[in-house]
């Protein structure tokens, strides 16, 4: 039944690997948005690639799916090499681009009646198999509106489902939350792990640190174009250091005389909370953050709470980049 | 929300043969199909403004234009389906654009297909817009005292050639809604080039009141060529240099801008 038989191994070593690319470059103008980057994904993973708005994941997204030429560098998909066989590589592949790929004019079920065609099931097969998509992901009551009356939690849904017409190989994700709510969210995080339990290979982008902290076996942290780290959460998380401190204060009105001070003793940029009153900074040692703290104390700067810990993904993110992440992220998923 | 036992379920479902480049475009044109279901209003948008100008200038102007609105509609008629099919082929080129601007068309090129069905399925589209709206016009007309006198032959050969116009003119905006991201700024555009074409054309009035300049350019307009081989089309008396004449602009556009689409499709 398989023409290109996406799912057979093969006969290289490597056999394991859903995605390996090598020294990807891509240039728009003078700006290297991908600038040589190379990725090794195992299959059955999930993978996250984080970074900032305009690190260049959907660049890095756009090439791995075919539908923009690396101008430098070479990656397979599945086995199938992008530049020789991008048509082989498209049949082992699906892809949710960052909006919604959706016809907002047709029902739920026209759309993916439509892609089930595309992909080759004919008359009732492709009804069978839309009705059958929409029913997993929710989506029953809603078949027969048109998607411009989706709610955003649901075209996401619609927008997974009709990836998922074929199993894929490889399923690119690109930023699969951005924009929902929290609820929502949560949903699309089950369908992800439910879909990797089902074996597939997915590769997603995020700027929420959170969801690469909760979803990803695996995560590259990417900026302007190159990757600066790669490894599981906790290995990012050792490799920036184990020795953060974490302060909140009383008064909020102190936070800026408070982060200078920090900054002063233990020479290291410090974050600030999303909540705005607390600060993380790294101390390195204990002696260091103890001698931070008097010095706080010394200032009149009244405590409500301090720690010492591993950082969270967000402040790793923050000592690779330099900068806070854009996406929100919480405080809350310290270990 | 999801149900994840037949998600699995769903996985192990086998692979269907994969289609033919025709089965692939005849879905895209399904899809526009389906359209006119769901978007009925875009057919009043395709009608209203050409059958406003068929009341107008037949019954405000005709009088004056042509003696009486009885034989201005006479010559009025085949030229307005002109314009409504030109007009018309400004839907394709924004309807491309949106669905670019959505990033539908990232996951059409994303899928092992045919790469230009998509397209097919414009096209597919578009000639669906101009057979409606054409019989519309033509069916007001003939209720207003319209007659072909070349007959039910000669209304399906003008039919025919409406076709051939609309299938040229829409690849200027298949090009444009490539270039361009916003739906209205190719409308704009469209009109903006449309309207000196279609106006200073032989549409309306003959071009022998004109002023020497403004006749020499009505002339050699591919819309008065047009005009011209519809009317000879549905009137009778048409020539054969006339219908060639007719067709080198349509011909000449999908030669030049059908290769530049798929370059254009295929570069981004």
């Amino acid at each position: 039944m398989n023409d290109t038989s996406p799912m057979g191994l093969p006969a290289t070593g490597l056999a394991q690997s859903a995605i390996s690319a090598r020294g990807l470059v891509k240039t728009f103008g003078k700006l290297r948005a991908v600038d040589g980057i190379d990725l090794d994904v195992p299959r059955g993973m999930i993978f996250a690639i984080l970074g900032p708005n305009g690190a260049g994941k959907t660049t890095l997204m756009r090439m791995l799916s075919t539908l923009s030429r690396p101008d430098a560098g070479s990656a397979t998909v599945m086995g199938h090499d992008l530049v020789q066989a991008p048509h082989e590589v498209r049949a082992a592949i699906a892809m949710t681009g960052q909006f919604a790929s959706l016809d907002e004019d047709l029902t739920g079920r026209e759309n993916l009646v439509l892609l089930a065609r595309l992909w080759g099931f004919r008359g009732r097969a492709a009804k069978a198999r839309a009705d059958d998509l929409l029913a997993a992901f929710g989506l029953s009551e809603a078949a027969t509106k048109q998607v411009r009356d989706y709610s955003g939690g649901m075209r996401r849904r619609l927008d997974i489902a009709a990836s998922l017409i074929v199993t894929p190989g490889v399923l690119f994700l690109d930023e699969p939350t951005t924009g929902l709510d929290p609820n929502a969210r949560k949903d699309v995080w089950g369908m992800i792990r439910g879909l990797a339990e089902a074996g597939v290979t997915i590769l997603l982008t995020t700027q929420y640190l959170e969801e690469a902290d909760q979803l990803a076996a695996r995560i590259a942290v990417i900026d302007h174009g190159r990757k600066i780290a790669e490894g599981t959460s906790r290995e990012l998380k050792a490799a920036t250091g184990s020795g953060f401190l974490h302060v909140a204060l009383a008064d909020v009105a102190r936070l800026d005389q408070a982060a200078a001070i920090l900054e002063r003793r233990l020479e290291h940029p410090v974050q600030r909370s999303a909540e705005g009153a607390e600060l993380s900074v790294l101390a390195g040692t204990a002696k260091a953050a103890n001698e931070a703290l008097a010095d706080l104390v010394a200032a009149g700067i009244e405590l409500s709470d301090f720690s010492m810990g591993q950082p969270s993904l967000e402040e790793v993110f923050f000592a690779l980049t330099g900068q806070p992440s854009l996406g929100e992220s919480r405080k809350d998923d310290k270990p | 929300m999801i149900d994840t036992t037949s998600l699995q379920r769903l996985q192990r479902v086998a692979r269907p043969r994969t289609p033919s480049a025709l089965s692939n475009a005849l879905v895209f044109g399904w899809r526009a199909v389906l359209k006119f279901k769901h978007v009925p209003e875009q057919l009043f948008d395709l009608v209203m403004t050409p059958i406003m100008f068929t009341l107008l200038f037949t019954f405000v102007f005709g009088g004056a234009l042509a003696g009486s609105p009885g034989e201005y509609l006479q010559f009025f008629l085949p030229g307005i389906l002109v314009q409504t099919v030109v007009f018309n082929a400004v839907y394709s080129g924004m309807g491309l654009s949106t669905d670019l601007d959505k990033g539908l068309f990232d996951r059409f090129r994303s899928l092992p297909i045919w790469s230009l069905s998509p397209f097919a399925g414009l096209m597919v589209g578009d000639i669906l817009r101009h057979l409606i709206a054409a019989s519309i016009i033509l069916t007001i007309g003939l209720i207003l005292g319209y007659r072909p006198e070349a007959g039910t032959l000669g209304v399906l050969a003008a039919f025919a050639m409406l076709i051939t116009i609309g299938f040229g003119m829409g690849w200027v905006f298949i090009v444009l809604g490539l270039l361009i991201r916003t739906p209205t700024t190719v409308m704009t555009l469209g009109f903006t080039f449309l309207f000196p074409l279609v106006f200073a054309s032989n549409i309306m009035v003959d071009p022998g009141t004109m002023p020497d300049w403004l006749r020499a350019f009505v002339e050699v307009n591919p819309v008065s060529l047009m005009t011209t081989a519809l009317r000879g089309l549905m009137g009778g008396g048409a020539t054969l240099s006339q219908v060639v004449l007719a067709l080198i602009a349509p011909v000449a556009l999908t030669a030049i801008l059908a290769p530049t689409t798929l370059w254009l499709y295929l570069r981004r």
